[in-house]
């Protein structure tokens, strides 16, 4: 059996969810391997999430929120996008490929930007092959960043 | 897990949408054997009164004290389940939906896999639940006031409903006088009614009206508190004129010996340096422009002074600022229009007889600067102009959105040139968007006036170079129907500016706290069905500072956001939501990292217990600052750390 990867995608509420809900509505069809949990804003999302998604067996992260200067907390994707890029380089150090975690902005109308992110991101994915290499240690899960 | 907790979960079938896809049976099933879950059933329409009975039932028989329906999305329904709760006597926090028709089974071919996701979606869900607890709703009185930031038709149209009421309203205008933009308008389409005619009887009214406290001349410089109660600062501008004492009788205007450029005749007239901006100003209290008096520039002068018989002229008055309280905001601070100076190639400010749309308005204006008359600079009579669209709108170099009124007011400019010389009207478009009440048949109307309608955009104009072509324009542009490059001599050129953000809306909206959409435009709480509330509870945007809009669609918005002011003065009350941060005091380190983050300033810092705290009213709940908290001390009521982390467990186990 081929290799089905599992994904977590954290979605903020107001754009990105409704982005996903839209791909539903469209009826667009997207890989299965990618489970969404709801945030109130990808600002939100605290670094110990994507680190517990990994312990608990994930092989991919993927984070949205509205696009820059959408925001609907005037500017929590910023935010966002300024842990990403230190998380991206601290998931390395803990020996999860940079691939595995990925920042898409998805606006509430943009159904396919959607699609293609979890399209993209479970190819990749399965491409690198299963996440093993558990290095999370118990505090690390734990410790905010 | 708690011994106490008792979970319901439900999974809908809504019809074949989700079981054709998903095998629900399974998913009821496995769903019974997860800890803690009593009963698990599954139902073709879980939103209809039979399904949400099925809840109720489970709830009061049972003791089912935890809820979980597997169904569309939240956004859909998650209020529906939420009253279900609440009317079985559960607080209705106590239920998570997971999302298995948009986010699953309809964007999945029908199989194990979709089965399977959705099988992980509602574990997620189960253990998520767990964690839940009762969280409280919250209300705020509401001080029966209203703020209105901007004196355009909007500004006027929200203050009158509010007003109409018998409720007091804050009209601030940055400007001598209101009237905004429309005051300076000839005509307005499609009916050619008057500008003026229209619009002066409302800011007459607006004077009369003992329920406004008009501000002119004033500016908001700070807002804080919350919904239901702000605390507003206004900064009133020096007029230097005793407003109690002038009379208005302009003697002071007649003898100023400074004249200056007109704002409101778009610096093609003249006023002079004391000065209302138009003769039908309101209020008709003249201002002295600091910049422009001789007086405060060389220390001579006090003409206008000494022929004032009502002795109103004070040049020993400073700027006031005044406090406010109200219970809500509407604003409604309008438009700037598009520079076209960086269209090098439009030769605006540089060729003559290169106008914008709204010098144009003022050169039809019979109050304008040439009484009406349509003049060249020159003071020939132009015999020929050309109108050109989207000058700044539906242009990436510029704006990318189109400003929604060009093409309206150029009809309505082919018309006027039509009526006040005779001479040949040249349109150039990209696409006539003539969507509206009557606009249609406004348009259909135009084009039987032999107007020449070209599609296609201007790439230049230059100066003609003959003594017959003298003061003529020569417009050089694609005919996108022909498909050829054609040449136009004209006298004159009319370009349709884009409407633009306001230059200080980022100002604005760091003191009203307010998002904006990537076009600059105030962001609406929700484009389609929310379009006047925003973000910030109790603030609410109308005309085109929310993005380009007609006059009918102004004061429509803004009849609808005095509604909605109205609304919540009448109910006294407002209720908020629940899912706000709160600070676990004993963990707080005191570092204030998460007092700079909060986008709406509702961290304070207190120094005697030396942690920070949550302003219940001003958080909207995004936990920017529970994300960034070192010490974990912070957590989102609803989207809590030990929530999120259990969804996960459940999904991912």
């Amino acid at each position: 059996m081929s290799f089905e990867p599992k994904i977590i995608a954290f979605l903020c509420n107001w754009c990105s969810y409704a982005g996903a809900d839209l791909a539903g509505v469209s009826r667009s069809k997207c890989s299965p391997n990618v489970m969404s949990i709801r945030l109130m804003c990808s600002g939100g999302l605290e670094p110990a999430f994507v680190l517990k998604a990994f312990k608990e067996g994930a092989d991919g992260v993927l984070v949205c929120g509205c696009n820059l200067g959408d925001c609907h907390y005037v500017d929590g994707n910023y935010k966002t996008l300024m842990r990403m890029t230190l998380l991206k380089k601290l998931v390395k150090q803990l020996g999860i490929e940079e691939e595995r975690v990925r920042l898409q902005w998805v606006c509430a109308s943009c159904a396919e930007d959607f699609v293609q992110a979890v399209n993209t991101i479970t190819n990749d994915v399965k491409a690198l092959g299963p996440y093993t290499q558990i290095k999370i240690e118990a505090e690390a899960e734990t410790s905010r960043i | 897990m708690d011994d106490d907790i008792k979970i319901g979960v439900y999974v809908c079938h809504c019809g074949h949408n989700i079981a054709d896809v998903i095998d629900v049976e399974d998913v009821a099933q496995r769903a019974r054997k997860s800890g803690n879950v009593s009963v698990s059933r599954d139902y073709v329409y879980m939103c209809s009164s039979k399904g949400q009975n099925l809840i109720k039932q489970d709830i009061m028989q049972l003791g089912i004290n935890r809820v979980v329906v597997a169904a569309c999305s939240p956004r859909l329904y998650e209020q529906t389940f939420q009253n279900v709760l609440r009317e079985s006597g559960l607080n209705p926090y106590l239920l998570q939906i997971a999302n298995v028709r948009e986010q699953c089974a309809w964007v999945h071919e029908a199989g194990l896999q979709a089965t399977e996701k959705a099988n992980r979606l509602v574990h997620g869900a189960i253990r998520r639940v767990s964690h839940h607890s009762p969280v409280e709703e919250q209300s705020v009185p509401v001080f029966p006031a209203t703020l209105v930031i901007g004196g355009g038709i909007a500004g006027i149209q929200a203050a009158l409903e509010i007003a109409n009421s018998r409720h007091v309203v804050y009209l601030v205008e940055r400007e001598p006088s209101i009237g905004g933009h429309m005051a300076q308008f000839d005509k307005t389409f499609p009916t050619l009614d008057c500008s003026a005619c229209i619009l002066t009887p409302k800011m007459n009214e607006v004077s009369r009206n003992p329920y406004i406290r008009l501000m002119t001349y004033s500016e908001v410089t700070d807002v804080s508190g919350y919904v239901g109660n702000f605390a507003v600062k206004v900064k009133r501008k020096a007029r230097y004129i005793d407003e109690d004492k002038c009379v208005g009788c302009g003697i002071c205007q007649e003898k100023c010996p400074w004249s200056t450029a007109s704002e409101f005749d778009a610096g093609l007239g003249m006023r002079k340096a004391v000065y209302t901006p138009f003769p039908q100003a309101i209020p008709n209290i003249p201002v002295i422009d600091r910049e422009r008096c001789v007086y405060f520039l060389k220390g001579k002068c006090r003409a206008c002074e000494k022929v004032c018989e009502a002795q109103a002229i004070n040049f020993e008055q400073e700027d006031m600022y005044i406090d406010l309280q109200v219970g809500s905001i509407i604003v409604a601070t309008g438009f700037d229009v598009f520079d076209p100076t960086p269209i090098v190639q439009y030769g605006y400010g540089r060729l003559p007889n290169v106008f914008t749309s709204l010098e144009f308005e003022r050169l039809c204006s019979p109050s304008g600067p040439t009484g009406g008359q349509l003049k060249l600079v020159s003071g020939r009579t132009p015999e020929s102009v050309a109108i050109i669209h989207c000058v700044g709108s539906r242009d990436k170099n510029y704006n990318a959105y189109c400003s929604r009124v060009c093409c309206m007011h150029s009809l309505k400019y082919s018309h006027l040139f039509k009526e006040k010389t005779g001479g040949e009207v040249y349109q150039l478009y990209i696409d006539m968007r003539c969507a509206g009440k009557a606009y249609e048949e406004f348009y259909e109307r135009v084009q039987g006036e032999h107007v020449h309608f070209i599609r296609g955009k201007l790439a230049s104009i230059a100066a003609g170079v003959t003594d017959a072509e003298e003061d003529n324009l020569i417009l050089t542009c694609e005919d996108t129907l022909l498909g050829n490059l054609i040449n136009i001599s004209v006298d004159m050129v009319v370009l349709c500016v884009a409407l633009e953000p306001r230059h200080d809306t980022e100002q604005l909206s760091h003191i009203l706290r307010l998002g904006r959409s990537h076009d600059g435009f105030f962001l609406e709480r929700h484009p389609k069905l929310d379009p006047v509330a925003t973000m910030s509870e109790g603030i609410f945007v109308v005309g085109c500072c929310q993005g380009p809009k007609d006059i009918p669609d102004t004061v429509a918005q803004a009849s609808a956001a005095s509604a909605r002011a109205l609304a919540m003065i009448s109910k006294g009350k407002m209720e908020m939501g629940a899912i706000t941060a709160s600070v676990d005091e004993v963990v707080c380190s005191g570092c204030k990292v998460c007092n700079a983050l909060c986008p709406y300033s509702a961290i304070f810092f207190d120094e005697i217990s030396n942690v920070s705290r949550v302003n219940q009213v001003l958080c909207k709940g995004c936990n920017v600052c529970g994300a960034a908290c070192p010490s974990g001390a912070i957590s989102t009521r609803n989207f809590s750390t030990i929530q999120i982390l259990a969804e996960i467990e459940g999904v991912l186990a």
